[in-house]
This record gives C-alpha cells, structure tokens and sequence, in this order.
C-alpha cells in the first residue's frame, strides 16, 4: 500500500498534479459560471458539458507560436511567467490538506506563504517591466504598487489568527481550531484577508495591473502561447492557494463532522471560496487605481492594526486571567 | 461609519447576490446554430435595396443614405432613365465597414434600403463583404408594402404624368384665360 | 470705393453701425444674420416679390406693436428699430413659406437642387416642415430648353428672380412670366434653346430647383459629394473664377466662384458648359513616340530633353506661366517663340504697350459696369469675352442710376429704378462688321467692313482732339459719339486682340488718348487728368501671361519659328499645349514640321499637331493641374489643382524635370522674368494654417469614402497627398470659412446653396472676407506715348476676309466638349445679301472660298445687317485653313457641307430659313 504520508514522494506527485489539473480546470468552471450569471451558455461543446474546452485550449495555447517580440527583454520576458507559477506552487508545499496529505509540516507556514506571495510580485513586474511596451509597464507600475501595498494588510490580517492559535504551523493553526472556527473572532480580520486575497492574485474586481478595458492587457499585454498561459494558470493556481489559505485559517481547513473524510470537507471549502471569488468576478465592477490604494491604505491598513491590538489585548487578557 | 460600511460591504453584497440568484434564471442566448434565435423583424442586419408595389426600383438615388452613414461605406452614381426616373447606376455598400446603424434607412425618402435580421454574413475573404447592386436588390417591397415614391412626387415618369402624383391637380394651361 | 456713410440701426435691443443708403435685408445679412429671403439678389436689388425677409419695424422705443415691413424694400434710416425674432414676424415669416410651399413637388430626392436649395434652407430657417394645406398642388408642363438647362416648372415659388436675370441683366429675350396668379409661368414661348450666352447662370440664380444644369445632370453629384479647388476659368482671357467639382475621377460641374472685381455672381456658358473635354476618353494619358508606341514616362522625359538640345520652344496661350515658363526654360529664352499667330503677336505687344500707358487705365469687370459710355471697336464681345459683355450690358443700366439718384430712389429699388428710366440708358455705340448680341442695348452702330472700321475710328479720334490724325470718312453717327464720350464721367473705349486687326487697336488708343487729353486740358489739374478706361481683351486664358514670356524677345514670333524650321537653322522644336494649324498658314506648319528632325508636343487631346509629332507628351487639364493664369488686365491669379491627373499626364513644367515642386517653378518665373515679378503674390497666405495643416478639397459631408473604391480593393488606399499646394485631397483640415485665403465651394451652417457666399463677405458685393488671391502684374510706365499713326487702307474691293467667333465653337477645348459641341454650328461665312447675290449664294447652301492660293468649303450665312465687302469666316471645329487664305477672298457656290447647319447660331440679322428655332 503506498501511504499519503506528509513528505511523501507520492504525496507531493499527487499534490501537484491535483492542483495543477484543478487550476486548468477552473479556467472552464469559471467560464461556465460566468455565464450561467450572465444568463448565458459559456462553453459546452468540447466532451462533457463543455469539460474538454480545457484540453482544447490547452492544444492551442501549446502549438501556438512561442513568440518573444524584438525589442523585449529576452531572458526576463522568458523567467517572467515561470516565477509565477513556481511561487504560486512553492506556497502549497505548506498547505494542510488533511492531517495525512500535506508537503511539509514547516513551523513558519504563515510566514512562508507571505514570503511567496511577495516572490510573486516581481514575475508580474518583470514581465511587464521586460516587454518593452507602455500599457505592459503600465501594468506592472499598477501591479507592483497593488500588491505591495496589499501583502502588508493581507500579513497584519494573519497576525490575529497566529496570536490566537499562538503558532505559525498552520497546520497546528487548524487543530486549534477543532473547538471553534477562526471566522469567529477574527471576522475582521477574514475580511480584509479576502479583500488583500483578492488583491494580491490581481482578479476582479482588482485586476487593474491587467485592466483591458485601460491598458490593453497590461503586464502580458506582449505574452502568448504557453508563457501566457502560465500567467493564466499561474492567476488560477493563486485563486486555489487563497481558497486553501481562508479554508485553512478562517475555517478550520478539513476539520468537519465524520460522516465525510477530511480531504472532501477541505475540498468542499476551498470549493466554496473559488466558487465565491468567480462569484465577485461576475459581480463587481472594478475601482479606480487609486481609489484601491487609498482603499488599502486609508481604511484597511488602520483596521487591520485595530484588529490585532484588539486580538492581542483580548488574548492578553484572557490569558493573564487563567494563570 | 454607516455609510462606509454600506458603501463597501453592503452595496457589494447586494450585487454578489442578485448576480448570483442569476444562476437560477434561464439563459437568454440559444444553441445557435443548432437553435436559430427568434429574430425581429426591426433587427438591424444586412441591407437590401427593395422594389415599389409596381416592381420597379424603389432607390432614387438621392444619395442621403450615402451622407448619413457614419463610416460613409455607401458609395452610388445617380443615372436617369428615359422617362426621368432617377435610379442607382451602381450601388455598393462596403459591409467590412458597416456598423449596422441603420441611419441609411432612416435617411432614405422611398423606403429604399432596409436593414433585415439576416445576420449571418461572415465572409472568410473580406472583398466578398463588398455589395453592389445586384447582391443587394431584392425582387420584394420589404417591411414597407404600400409606399411607392413616384406617385408621391411630382416629377414625370413612365405612367404618370404630370397632375396624377398624389394631391395633384391637372396642368395648367398658360395660355388660358380662365381664372 | 469710397468710405460709405455709417448710420446706427436697432436690431433686436442690440445697436449696430450699417451702411447707409442700403436696406435693412441686405445690411442684417452683412452683419452675418439669418434672415431668410427668395426675390432679393446680392447684384439685382430687391423687388419685394416674394415677402419672405418680413421684420418687425418699430416707430420707437416706446412703440412696442410695430409695423411688419420688408426688409428687403425698407431703407436703413438713422436711428430705425427692428426685430428679426419678434414672435409675430418669425409666425409671418413661417406663413409666407408655408404658402409658397402649397403646391411645392414632393421632389428634393430627385431634384438635382437637393442638397444646395436655397429654398430648402429658407424653409428650415422659416420653421416650416408639415403641409396642413389639404387641396390639390398646382401642376406645370415642362418644356425643353436646349441641351443645357432642365425645367421642372413644379417647383418654382414665384421669386421672379428668373427673368429678372435673363430678360433685364443679361437681356435675353426668351424667357418670360407668363399666365397669372397662381399659375403663374416662367418658360420660353415654346420649347426651344435658351438663347442666351448667359442662361447657365439661371441654374444659381433659381432659388429651387426649376431651373437646374442638365450636363451636370447627367453625371449628378451631390454638392457635399464634390471635390472642389479655387480654379479659373480657361475659356477665354477674362479669367472668371470658377469652382469645378469632381467625383470619381471625372470633372462633373464648374459653377460661379465669386469674385468682387471680376465676374461676381456670374459667368457664361462657355465657361459652365465647356469643360467636359476633360473627360473625354480620347484624351492623350501615355507618353507615345511617332509610330504610336507608348514609352515610360522616365524614357519620354529623357527624350524629352535630348529634343531641347536644339530646339525652338513654341509656347501656348492656353498652357499656364509656369509651364510656358518650363519650356523657355528648357529651350532658353532666345529659342522660346510664340503660339499664337503672327497678327495676334503684333496686337499683343501693343496691348501689351498700352496698357503700360499712363493715360490709360484696364479696367476690371466690376469697372466697365460703372462707365457711363462706352465705345466697343470691332470686337465681338459676346463671343471673344462673353463675361465682358454682360458688363457692358450693365454700364447702359448707369443712366438709370443716375436719374434715381435725381430722384432719391435707392440704387437697389431695382423695379422702380428701371420703372424710372424706362428706356433712358447710358450710351453704348458698336463698330462691327455686322449686327451682335448687345445692339439691343446699343444707341449708336456704326457697320462697315474692317478697313472701313478703322477709317471711321481714326475719324472719331481726330474730331475728339484736333491733333489726332483723320481720314475722310465719316459716318454720321461719330459726332454724336464723340460728343457722348466727352460728356461722359467715366468712358470706356472696348477693343480685342482676337480678330488681329492691329490697326483698330491702334484707333482705339487713339480715341482713348484723344479723349485723355480733352479731358486734361478740360479739367485742368495741371495738364493731367484721371486716366481713361481702354479694355483690350485678349483671346485665351494667358495671352497675356505668354506675351509676357515674351517681352524681352519681341521678333520671337511664331512666323519666325516656323521660317527657322523649315529653313533647317534649328534643328528640333517642342510644341506646348497647341494646334499650331489654328495659329498659321497650313503649309507653313507643314513645312516646319516636315524639316524639322524631332517634333515633340505636349497636350492633353489629340490634334493636327500631335499626329506629326515624334514624341508626344500627355499633360494635365486645368482642373488637374495648379497653375497661374494672367487675364486680359494683366491679373495674375492662381488656379489650384482639384482632382489627380489623367494617367500619366502630369504639369508640363513636370515633363521637364527642371523643377521638382510647383512653388519652385512659379517661384523661379516669378525670379526670372522681369514682367512676372509679383508672380509670387499669387500663392496663398497659409499664415492661418497651423503647419502641416491643409485646406480640404472635400465637404465635410464628403460621403462614401469606405466604399467609393471597394470594388477594386476593399483595402483602401491611403489618401492621396499634395505636396505642391495648401489643399489637400481629404475632408481633413481647416475648412476654408475660418482662416485661410481659399475659398472653393461656399457653405455655411443652415446655408447650403452658394446664397452663403454673404457669410464670407464683409458687406455684400464686397470682397471675400479672406481675400480675392491674385495680383496685377503690369506696371505703369511713367511716360504717356503719343498718338500712333494709323495706315487708312482703302477698299480694295473685293471682300475683306474677318474671323466671325461663336462663344460656343470658337475656343479649341471647349469646342470638344459634348454639351458645347450640341450648340455648335458648322464653319460658316457670313455675307451681307447683296454680296451674296453678287456671287450667286443661298443661305444655308455651301460657299467655296478661294484665297492665298487655297480653298475652302463653309455654309452661307446671309445676314441682313452685315456690311458689304466684309465676309466673316467662323471656322468652328473645321479643319479651315483661315491664316492661309489671306485677307481677301473669292466665292463661289458650292454644295453645302452635311453637318449642324447653322440653326445654333443666335443673331438677329440672320436670314432665317426655317420660321422659327
Ligand atoms: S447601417 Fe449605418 S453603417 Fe451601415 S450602411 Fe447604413 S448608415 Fe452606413
Ligand atoms: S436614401 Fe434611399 S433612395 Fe436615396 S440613394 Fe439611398 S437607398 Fe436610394
Ligand atoms: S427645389 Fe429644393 S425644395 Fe424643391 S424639390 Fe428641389 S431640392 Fe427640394
Ligand atoms: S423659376 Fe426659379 S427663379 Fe424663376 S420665379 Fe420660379 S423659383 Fe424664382
Ligand atoms: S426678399 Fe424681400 S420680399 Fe423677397
């Protein structure tokens, strides 16, 4: 019997390739959500409902011309896409998924997921910064400034679950959490960690490093065939991690009633989380950039330094009081 | 705090839910081709050149569909023929440009040029998507079935002299006395 | 023109300084207001026909009901308060319009006048748009009226502008108002040509749509459909401005352009009607060498210049300065010989002499309309300078002027002034060979043969001013003219170039200098007096600029050329833009041809000349090219390119390749020849256009740019660019109402039909806004000349040979022009009846002509007024040889050629064959 034991060979095979093939796959699920809220169709004529759309585009995107335009930074324009979903992949080697299906135990997830996070800034900067191209620098200008801005908010955020779990293992972080999801006391802070989530993996409606509508398509306005769709998939994989990251510290990550194995109540949730990101997606509009920034850093970053004073001088309290 | 709150979380919320009761409500678009959409009869697709009740050409050639197109892809020469009617010696519409404004319907004072619902009019050559006459002149009178210019205006054609447009009285006669 | 006399005016609460004298109408559209009218014309007056320009007048301030008056009759008084928005005058106005509409055709789809109606315009601007009038539309029959006038009488709304134009401005004869009231009738007596030279100008003049241009019908263009350029006029030397409009690379139409000095409002029928040549498919477009091969254009321009090694130039009156400037200087100057005959030569530098003379003055069109008598000598002014003789028509109108002003009657009181006159006009006395088309306004005519003519001119001379030579002869009528030009304010003495009779220009400047000098010592100002009106008209569009090419080579006429030719002292020769079998003997062109090694011509249309050419080069019509023209005054004015040229025809001044842009081509003529130095003057100020911004050639409304050439490539091609003017072939741009000195094709918001032409008008009638482009080249010598002897040849008796010229036929390209060609008649020569018995002929049968050696065939015409010994010989598009058959001439009867016959020929004294046109 081969054993999903965390760090096994077989487990980070599996791991990869289920997150790899879901991020593929939800490029079809959200196409077909989409337009089942927009009262329309969406794509259902390649296989099952339309689930080979998936495959058909991956032919294309994959016989399409690997083009690098001229006046681009070859060897920046090329490492530009792959950072992304090399971070963005990197960051599920600490992920929960059940107590037997995980990477690594790390004692510092939390703090490696941050790490990453930033990592990821500078693929969409890069690539921006190497295309050569004003919307495309545009667009990173706009990426850079947005997700820096936004990893602060997203760690202060964190910070209330860690003080309560007093741990940044998140996989601890989900076992103290058997008596009571994190959603509880630190709603506030669920808040703005979906809001800088969202941020972070610039989609709608913050998707403004990319806004066509302004700046053609932004960073990868000069990308195609497999290095733009690395950027897509890329895009998909984070909307994975954040779903994986609010089931794992605002809802108890595969914790549930024992009718259901562990990994089908953390799917159930992430599931839940991408299904509403795809929902916001079909709903919002998009905020000016500099109605985002000052967003960001006006309303969210006082009330994320709120939370925590809150969270630590409760925590303070209530353990001063027990000892 | 209250508007804030309203204006951040509230109104967003509300939107994420009308969106998303949206996945209960049947979709407006059809299985087209397979399913061919009900199209109405005032959708504004390819344009035709129609024919007066009595079969003949209904364009004048007053060149006022040509002036009110936007993207200006009309282009025709006005001709006569014997008995005075004017009509389109050729008439082209560029339908790489058409934007399917309608305005040249609008503008037309016979009634001439419709826009159908026929929208299929994908062309995998883009010189095909230039119309002349021949393409565009249909054998029937189109939306509108009654009106036939000539025996609104007062010029001479074929078949109606002067006096017996529309209103008209008989022709004076100069030299008369009569009052 | 002198300072006018201002006075305020109250127009709506705001007060406003107008001219006084005028009338309120005329004064609201100076000052750029809406104020619709119909009857009213800038050059005709009012008449207060049609109550469309209805104000409000009040007595005061305190007077709060007012007067409803029209504007158009109602003099500007000091201190006068009106309104154009009262309620009750806009509702008045709105009345009137619906009830001229009454019986209005459901038409504009189909009416040429769509798009340009004034009526149209007028109705929008009145507020009317539904027909509540429930009865029935009065109808009218159309009627034929020749090949170049349609009539749809439906859409008249009784202006009368009409026959105020044809029968009391231009006066003609077959138009009139017939029936009544509301049936009333504007049409000849029955289908038939209109007569007049001037009918074209009913199309502009017509208000709606009756009257509309049948060429131009035939090939319709809407007017925002046409691409139009500033041009001039190339049928004759007066140099009218024109607009031609084109559309898919065919000239459609010229219309009016208008010009305050020189043809205003109007221009003639050879003008409107005579261009289609452009179009013709015979039209030379590739370089071919004598065998008929074509030749790329880099070969034929090579050999081209391989030609001009040793060769004499021969220039052409027809051709612009700029490539008559090329020629010359490719052959240089000492081999650049003249295009036009040899006695044509002669009359040119004297012209060319008088009008460097200080005692007299050229005058503008807009000036022989202000003299008060007039002299014309032995020119046919109807048919040489049809546009000339519309002014001189108006110059009898001044005695008219005069008694109203005796009588405080307002100049523009147009039917009360002529009420007035009634037959009183100011004196206008003809020397000619036979009757022309302005005796009806002539009060003296004095007909002889051209000897004759010029005898009675040295005679009249002399009985101005004693020192003047005389002759013997006298006709009793010169006392009495004499007597009327010394009594006159502003006399004018008319003579031409055309019929290349030097001696009568010669007389002509001695009755002018005759009369000069009267009138120095008369008015005493130190012996010298104003200088006194001598017209000399010359034949083509630049006589004048090519004589001027000339100045400095007087002996290089065309004679000479063709003596170097044959003689073999040149080698080679290039032709410009000329048939030279119209300009000299037929076997002296012969000759130089044949003996000449290399013949290269350049031309648009094939002719004699190009079919003995051993290289011929294509070059571009006027409407294809931009080139300055100089007129009869020495007027200088540009006329700019308006479509692209005609396959690989291109500018001479291009085939010569010595210059790479037009401007530099003007720019060095204007360097190079002394005459021409104010050439430059001609060129736009561009100083409005912010840099690399242009005029465009299109309307705004310009339409079917995406689809126009999508039959031969849905991709479509990029503009075409102009480098060589400030016009650009695009809808782009700064349209000419705003800045720039170019005004083709005028329109303004609510105001489509050329009636806008007020908005560019500081004051009506006045100069454009912009400015007119073009300048006076000649300059005025300090030292009068004297009295020039002048050789009284006996009769001879035999019969005197003239040239007769028809407005329609007479001037080579336009007489290739189908809408002219329909009005042409066969070459004819006209005798008196006597001489015609004397030698046996009938009217309308065959005349064989013998002279110098040759013969030829033309109809008989017999005219009653002719005078015996003179025949005229009108050649029209016969291949006659005229300069060869010398100046006296046998007949004899022959068979009638088979042709036209002469029923287009339009003179009174014609024996008429058939009872009726
Ligand atoms: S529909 Fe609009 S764009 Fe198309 S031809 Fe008509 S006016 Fe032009
Ligand atoms: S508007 Fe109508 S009648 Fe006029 S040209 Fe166009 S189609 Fe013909
Ligand atoms: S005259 Fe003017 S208003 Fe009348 S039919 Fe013609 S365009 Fe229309
Ligand atoms: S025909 Fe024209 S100009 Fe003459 S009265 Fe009628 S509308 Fe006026
Ligand atoms: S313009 Fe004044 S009455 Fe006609």
């Amino acid at each position: 019997m081969f054993t999903f034991a965390v760090g096994s060979a077989l487990s980070i095979a599996s791991i990869l390739l289920a997150v790899i093939v879901l991020a593929a796959l939800l490029i079809w699920v959200e196409r077909r959500m989409l337009s089942f809220w927009q009262e329309r169709l969406g794509p259902n004529r390649v296989g099952w409902f339309g689930i080979m759309q998936v495959v058909a585009d991956m032919i294309k995107i994959f016989t399409k011309e690997d083009w690098v335009p001229p006046f681009a930074d070859r060897l920046t324009f090329v490492l530009a896409p792959a950072i992304i979903m090399i971070v963005v992949l990197m960051s599920f080697a600490v992920i929960p998924f059940t107590p037997e299906v995980g990477v690594i135990d790390s004692n510092v997830g939390v703090l490696f997921v941050l790490a990453m996070a930033s990592l990821g800034a500078y693929s969409v900067m890069l690539g921006g910064l190497s295309s050569n191209n004003k919307y495309a620098l545009l667009g990173s200008l706009r990426a850079a400034a947005q997700m820096v801005s936004y990893e602060v908010f997203m760690g202060i955020s964190l910070l209330g679950v860690v003080v309560l779990a007093g741990s940044f293992n998140l996989r601890e972080i989900v076992e103290t959490q058997a008596d009571g999801w994190y959603i509880v006391p630190q709603f506030i802070g669920f808040l703005i960690f979906l809001i800088a989530g969202v941020a972070e993996s610039h989609r709608l409606p913050f998707d403004i490093p990319e806004a066509e509508q302004e700046i053609c398509a932004g960073y990868h306005t000069e990308y195609s065939g497999m290095k733009f769709g690395m950027f897509f998939v890329g895009e998909y994989l984070g909307l994975v991690l954040i779903s994986s990251l609010i089931t794992v510290l605002f809802f108890g990550g595969w914790l549930g009633p024992a009718f259901l194995p562990p990994i089908v109540w953390f799917s159930l949730k992430a599931g839940f989380f991408i299904m509403f990101f795809i929902l916001m997606r079909a709903a919002l509009p998009r905020p000016r950039y500099d109605q985002l920034m000052s967003y960001g850093w006006l309303f969210l970053l006082p009330l994320s330094l709120l939370n925590l004073l809150v969270t630590g001088a409760v925590v303070l309290v209530s353990t001063t009081a027990t000892m | 705090m209250f508007r804030l709150i309203k204006d951040t979380l509230l109104s967003q919320a509300v939107t994420l839910w009308g969106v998303f009761r949206k996945l209960f409500v049947k979709a407006d678009t059809v299985q087209y081709p397979d399913e061919q959409p009900y199209m109405f009869p005032r959708w504004r697709g390819r344009i035709i050149l129609s024919r007066d009740p009595d079969g003949e050409e209904r364009c004048v050639a007053c060149n006022l569909c040509a002036v009110a197109c936007p993207v200006d892809c009309i282009a025709l020469q006005k001709a006569e023929t014997e008995d005075g009617r004017w009509y389109p010696e050729f008439f082209r519409i560029n339908f790489s440009r058409c934007i399917m404004c309608g305005f040249c319907e609008e503008a037309c004072p016979t009634n001439a040029i419709q826009l159908t619902p026929d929208f299929e009019m994908a062309e995998y050559v883009r010189q095909d998507m230039v119309w002349e006459k021949e393409d565009l002149l249909i054998d029937g009178v189109g939306k509108y079935h009654d009106y036939n210019f000539y025996r609104v205006a007062g010029k001479q054609v074929a078949g109606k002299d002067k006096g017996e447009a529309l209103n008209e009285a008989e022709p004076v006669d100069v030299r008369s006395l009569l009052p | 023109m002198t300072e006018k006399a201002k006075v305020e005016i109250t127009i709506d609460g705001v007060t406003y300084e107008v001219n006084a004298g005028s009338n309120l109408l005329q004064e609201c559209l100076t000052l750029g207001m809406d104020l619709p009218y119909f009857c009213w014309h800038p050059c005709m007056g009012s008449v207060g026909a049609c109550r469309q320009c209805a104000v409000k007048q009040y007595r005061d301030a305190e007077d709060s009901a007012g007067l409803m008056t029209m504007a158009c009759m109602t003099p500007v008084q000091p201190g006068a308060r009106i309104s154009i928005e009262d309620a009750e005058a806009k509702a008045f106005r709105a009345g009137v319009i619906e009830s001229l509409m009454i019986s209005h055709p459901h038409d504009c789809p189909v009416c040429e006048e769509g798009g340009e109606c004034h009526l149209q315009d007028m109705t929008l601007m009145s507020g009317h748009n539904y027909r509540r009038y429930d009865k029935k539309k009065v109808t009218h029959r159309n009627q034929y009226l020749g090949p170049f006038i349609n009539h749809e009488m439906n859409r008249c709304i009784t202006c009368y502008r009409c026959v105020r134009f044809y029968n009391e401005y231009a006066g003609g004869e077959d138009l009139s108002a017939q029936a009544s009231h509301h049936f009333t009738y504007f049409g000849r007596h029955r289908d038939g040509t209109l007569e007049s030279e001037f009918s074209g100008n009913l199309v502009e003049v017509c208000p709606t749509g009756v009257f509309t241009d049948k060429v131009f019908s035939e090939n319709y263009t809407r007017k925002w459909d046409l691409q139009t350029a500033p041009s001039i006029c190339t049928g004759c030397g007066v140099g009218c401005n024109i607009t031609p409009g084109e559309r898919y690379g065919e000239l459609r139409r010229v219309v009016n352009r208008y010009h305050s000095e020189l043809n205003g409002y109007f221009i003639c029928d050879r003008g409107r009607f005579g261009t289609g040549y452009v179009n013709d498919a015979a039209r030379l477009a590739t370089p071919l060498d004598g065998a008929g091969n074509e030749l790329d254009a880099e070969a034929a321009g090579r050999q081209l210049r391989e030609i001009a090694g040793n060769a004499i130039g021969i220039g052409s009156p027809r051709a612009g300065n700029e490539a008559n400037f090329a020629l010359r200087k490719l052959v240089g100057e000492e081999n650049f010989h003249a295009g036009y005959s040899d006695a044509e030569h002669a009359c040119m530098q004297l012209a060319a002499e008088l009008a460097g003379d200080p005692r007299f003055y050229n005058p503008s069109i807009r000036e022989i309309e202000q003299a008060d008598a007039v002299l014309v000598l032995g020119e046919d002014v109807t048919n040489t300078a049809p546009r000339i003789a519309l002014a001189l028509r108006q110059s009898v109108h001044n005695k008219a002027l005069e008694l109203a002003d005796g009588a405080n009657i307002p100049r523009w009181q147009d039917a009360a002034v002529r009420e007035l006159a009634q037959q009183e006009r100011s004196p206008l006395c003809i020397f000619a060979c036979g009757a022309t088309r302005l005796d009806d306004v002539a009060s003296d005519r004095v007909i002889d043969t051209p000897s004759g003519l010029v005898r009675n001119a040295i005679e009249l001379a002399g009985r101005l001013d004693a020192s003047a030579p005389r002759t013997a002869k006298s006709h009793e009528a010169l006392e009495r003219v004499a007597g009327q030009l010394l009594a006159a304010r502003r006399p004018l003495i008319v003579a031409g170039t055309s019929s290349g009779n030097i001696d009568l220009i010669k007389a002509a400047a001695n009755i002018a200098g005759a009369l000069q000098k009267r009138r120095a010592v008369h008015e005493n100002h130190g012996g010298t007096a104003a200088p006194v009106d001598l017209c000399l008209l010359t034949a083509e569009v630049n006589s004048m600029g090519l004589h001027l090419h000339l100045m400095t080579r007087q002996e290089n006429s065309l004679g000479e050329a063709l003596r170097k030719l044959s003689s073999g002292e040149t080698a080679n020769v290039i032709v410009l833009e000329n048939d030279l079998y119209r300009r000299a003997p037929h076997a002296q062109v012969d000759a130089a041809l044949d003996a000449a090694r290399k013949t290269a011509v350049l031309d648009l249309l094939p002719n004699r000349t190009t079919a003995k050419a051993d290289l011929v080069l294509p070059v571009t019509a006027f409407s294809e090219q931009q080139t300055s023209y100089v007129n009869y005054e020495g007027r200088a004015q540009l006329a700019y390119q308006v479509h692209r040229n005609h396959g690989a025809a291109c500018p001479a001044w291009q085939w010569t390749g010595d210059f790479e842009h037009f401007r530099q081509a003007l720019l060095d003529c204007a360097g190079s020849v002394a005459a021409f130095a104010k050439l430059g003057e001609v060129l736009p100020d561009t100083s409005n256009l912010p840099s690399g911004i242009k005029v465009p050639r299109q309307s705004e409304r310009y339409s079917g740019r995406t689809a126009m050439k999508a039959n031969l490539n849905v991709h479509e091609p990029k503009q075409a660019q102009d480098p060589e003017s400030a016009l650009a072939f695009s809808m782009e741009g700064i349209p000419p109402r705003r800045d720039a000195t170019i005004l083709a094709s005028s329109w303004a918001p609510q105001w489509n039909s050329n009636q806008s032409i007020s908005k560019f008008q500081d004051e009506i009638n006045g100069p454009l806004r912009q400015g007119h482009g073009g300048t006076l080249l000649l300059e005025k010598k300090s030292e009068g000349g004297e009295f020039k002897p002048v050789p009284a040849n006996g009769d001879g008796g035999g019969l005197e040979l003239l040239p007769a010229f028809q407005i329609f036929g007479s001037e080579e390209l336009s007489s290739r022009s189908e809408a002219i060609r329909a009005r042409m008649t066969d070459a004819y020569l006209a005798v008196s009846p006597a001489d015609a018995e004397r030698h046996g002929l009938q009217q309308g049968r065959g005349v064989r002509l013998s002279g110098g050696g040759i013969e030829a065939i033309a109809l008989t015409c017999i005219r009653t007024q002719m005078s015996p010994g003179a025949a005229a010989l009108h050649v029209g598009d016969a291949e006659i040889d005229y300069h060869g058959l010398g100046s006296q001439v046998e007949l004899a009867p022959a068979d009638a050629p088979e042709g036209r016959g002469l029923g287009e020929l339009i003179v009174s004294d014609l024996v008429r064959m058939r009872e009726e046109r």
